[in-house]
């Protein structure tokens, strides 16, 4: 009876963790910068590049920053739910111009709408390596301080603003009540 | 063209290395070096399966430049792997660190290796006392 049990226990524990991959995407990469303060960054407005935000500027309260493109097909599908938040929400929505040129942003707002607050313009890309920024859309959550709380990888979706954004921001509103 | 030489010529291609190709200005032999050794070790992080030498990946350009620039500064070997780490993980390091949570990962194999020559040997052991206490019931029979 045992000599049948343990390979059998194996294969099951085995089957257990292979069925619980299937659910990860194996291309996305766990960021190693949540929960540490952002990156820091100064970087111009869409627009208007005399005028220029700073992590500093930022500081006070809690916001996404939304890494976006022109050329990023995927942006379009996230636009109507950053829309929507955007609207209902008490935090601003900064959008982070990835790798773009201006005029083509320009004209993607114009077309589809702007839901955010500011737009700042990242041409070279190098702020977004220092966000750790890989691919377009990616969302992340900022405190008031300036922490990294949080980072979605992919299109930002109602399910991923209810189980993760929602929750950590209640968090964050209790924590400083106390 | 004799054979001789199309076999030359086609050797020739073979021999180069497949790199992304940018002209960067290396200040010396060097450093050159340097950088292709860092950034063969390196992973691209978009075409996952790519190191940074060989990726066409408009992001892996960028930390193409950001590499050499960083060398320029005067960044050690170490602190360049760190500086990209530190942005995207440990997975863009080909050799991941030895740490408590790459444990698993780098000792795994030989433990499973043990594992199986254990149960390999447990059982040889077991059969030999099967074997050897049958041999003594026909010994015992036979008397």
């Amino acid at each position: 009876m045992l000599k049948y049990g343990f390979p059998l226990i194996a294969f099951f524990i085995l089957g257990v963790l292979l069925f619980m991959g299937l659910g990860h995407d194996p291309k996305i990469l766990p960021s190693p910068l949540i929960n540490k303060p952002s990156p820091d960054f100064e970087l111009p407005l869409l627009g208007e590049t005399t005028k220029r935000v700073s992590k500093q500027s930022l500081l006070g309260a809690p916001y996404l920053l939304n890494v976006w493109a022109s050329w990023c097909v995927t942006c379009r599908e996230e636009h109507s739910v950053l829309q929507a938040y955007a609207q209902s929400s008490a935090i601003q929505v900064i959008g982070l111009n990835w790798k773009d040129n201006s005029d083509d942003a320009q004209r993607w707002l114009n077309q589809f709408g702007n839901p955010y607050h500011q737009v700042l313009i990242d041409p070279s890309g190098l702020t977004g390596v220092d966000f750790g920024v890989y691919g377009t859309p990616e969302t992340f959550l900022l405190d008031a301080q300036g922490v990294i709380r949080f980072k979605h990888v992919g299109p930002l979706t109602e399910d991923v603003i209810e189980r993760e954004i929602n929750p950590r921001l209640t968090a964050m509103k209790m924590s400083k009540r106390s | 063209m004799n054979c001789n030489r199309l076999l030359t010529l086609l050797l020739c291609l073979f021999l180069q290395q497949a790199h992304a190709i940018d002209p960067l200005p290396f200040s010396n032999e060097a450093e050159a070096i340097r950088f292709q050794h860092l950034v063969a070790e390196l992973r691209c992080t978009v075409c996952q399966n790519q190191n940074l030498a060989d990726s066409n990946a408009s992001l892996a350009k960028d930390l193409r430049q950001k590499v050499f620039e960083l060398i320029q500064a005067g960044k050690s070997d170490q602190q360049i792997k760190d500086y990209l780490a530190e942005r995207y993980g440990d997975f863009v390091l080909y050799s991941p660190p030895l740490k408590p949570l790459t444990w698993l990962l780098w000792f795994g194999p030989a433990l499973v290796f043990l594992l199986g020559a254990g149960v390999i040997f447990f059982n040889v052991q077991r059969r030999k006392k099967t074997l050897s206490k049958h041999a003594q019931a026909i010994d015992d029979e036979s008397l």
